[in-house]
């Protein structure tokens, strides 16, 4: 590593309300967790965006590789009975 | 070469059904070299463009102001900050983003080498040059590369903001003394045909246009948001009572959009070269910053070396 660097990426989520998912906003480059949390809530809560904000190192991130997506996803292309439209309801049955 | 035409024309089928492409999928060379060059020049222009902002900061006319102000200038950094991180998926780290733009490979929108001359400058900005990136920007959300479009999008919510502050700038300069109002129309006339060659170079003259339509890197073309911004912005002016730099603008019944004189591209192609009248001081002013801060990055690398150590004993 150079030693005239922007520091390490970090990926940034927002929690927009209470009780809702964590959402990927974008990165940031900071040196360490608490330069992170501040640069977070300065670049991506500038206009109260969130409640709550989750940040991970982006080395730190598993992720499917998109090229391999079909085959990856492929064990539930076949299930379509997990679906409730797969079963039939006789006429004039309500509220299921 | 054969898988490359094949992945090439999978490639195509892609952006054509407005799938958007992301960092890990296969891109052609050019297109990733396309992107490279068009969003960290974007980046440059949001950095850069501070600099004629901040010019006036200490000096705006009242606490409202100024306030506001700074809250557009974090904003810009803010926008630079977006596009460095949606450029640097694309493999090129940040380090090296700001040694292309000190080493002058890099370029940034010409139109921040002007200068700010005085308070109404500032609502010259915000109103024509914010307001030709906003059409720009706008257009840009549906480019075909996601970490862009998806920075385009938190800018462009962001954007109307700077518009709007600049308006107001000029609203109330224009309704106050006939000074303040030659102020307005003062700043109109240098600004307005800069503001007008943000867009580039006619299409017929543009190097990189046709791939980057053809790619859905950008969506529509330079002439066409030229247009846009141009049939947009003049009724903003005349009602206010202000008169816009051309003696040939007039509205057009046939093609329904405005007519407008040639432009200067000399003087454009004179700017982009390095010759503009603030040029140099920018890019100085910038590297001083980057260098002066030198220590500071010395001392955080440091502080978090020391932390990885720390935690590695723990």
């Amino acid at each position: 590593m150079s030693k005239d660097n922007q520091g390490d990426l970090w990926e940034v989520f927002i929690q927009p309300k209470a009780g809702r998912p964590h959402k990927h906003v974008g990165s940031l480059h900071a040196y360490d967790k608490e330069m992170a949390m501040k640069s977070a809530r300065d670049l991506y809560t500038r206009r109260q965006e969130g409640v709550g904000i989750w940040i991970v190192k982006a080395e730190e991130i598993i992720s499917s590789q998109a090229a391999d997506a079909e085959s990856f996803f492929d064990p539930s292309d076949d299930k379509i009975y997990r679906h409730p439209t797969f079963y039939e309801i006789p006429d004039g049955i309500k509220h299921i | 070469m054969m898988e490359d035409s094949k992945k090439l024309e999978e490639f195509q089928a892609k952006i054509d059904a407005d799938v958007k492409i992301e960092p890990k999928d296969w891109m052609p060379d050019k297109y990733r070299q396309n992107l490279i060059r068009q969003i960290s020049q974007h980046a440059h222009s949001e950095i850069i463009g501070m600099q004629p902002e901040g010019n006036w900061l200490t000096r705006a006319p009242s606490l409202r102001s100024k306030k506001i102000l700074m809250a557009k200038i974090q904003d810009e950094a803010g926008h630079g900050l977006y596009l460095y991180c949606a450029a640097e998926t694309l493999g090129v780290k940040r380090e090296q983003f700001l040694k292309w733009l000190h080493d002058g490979v890099a370029k940034y929108s010409s139109v921040f080498n002007y200068p700010t001359l005085s308070w109404a400058d500032i609502g010259a900005i915000g109103w024509l040059v914010d307001g030709a990136a906003i059409v720009n920007q706008v257009s840009l959300q549906g480019t075909s590369y996601g970490p862009y479009s998806r920075a385009m999008v938190k800018i462009c919510k962001e954007e109307s903001f700077h518009q709007r502050q600049g308006y107001e700038i000029i609203v109330n300069l224009a309704n106050g003394t006939k000074e303040q109002k030659q102020m307005a129309q003062d700043a109109l006339d240098r600004w307005w045909w800069p503001s007008i060659m943000m867009f580039g170079p006619h299409d017929a003259d543009s190097a990189h246009s046709n791939q980057s339509l053809k790619w859905k890197i950008k969506r529509e073309s330079n002439d066409e948001l030229r247009q846009r911004y141009i049939d947009k912005t003049i009724h903003q002016g005349e009602h206010l009572g202000l008169t816009f730099p051309d003696e040939n603008l007039s509205w057009n019944d046939k093609t329904n959009h405005y007519d407008y004189s040639p432009i200067d591209w000399d003087e454009f192609w004179n700017v982009v070269k390095g010759n503009g009248p603030g040029n140099k001081a920018r890019l100085a002013h910038h590297t001083k910053a980057h260098n002066d801060g030198a220590w500071v990055r010395e001392a955080a690398i440091a502080f978090q070396e020391k932390q990885k150590l720390k935690s590695k004993i723990a």
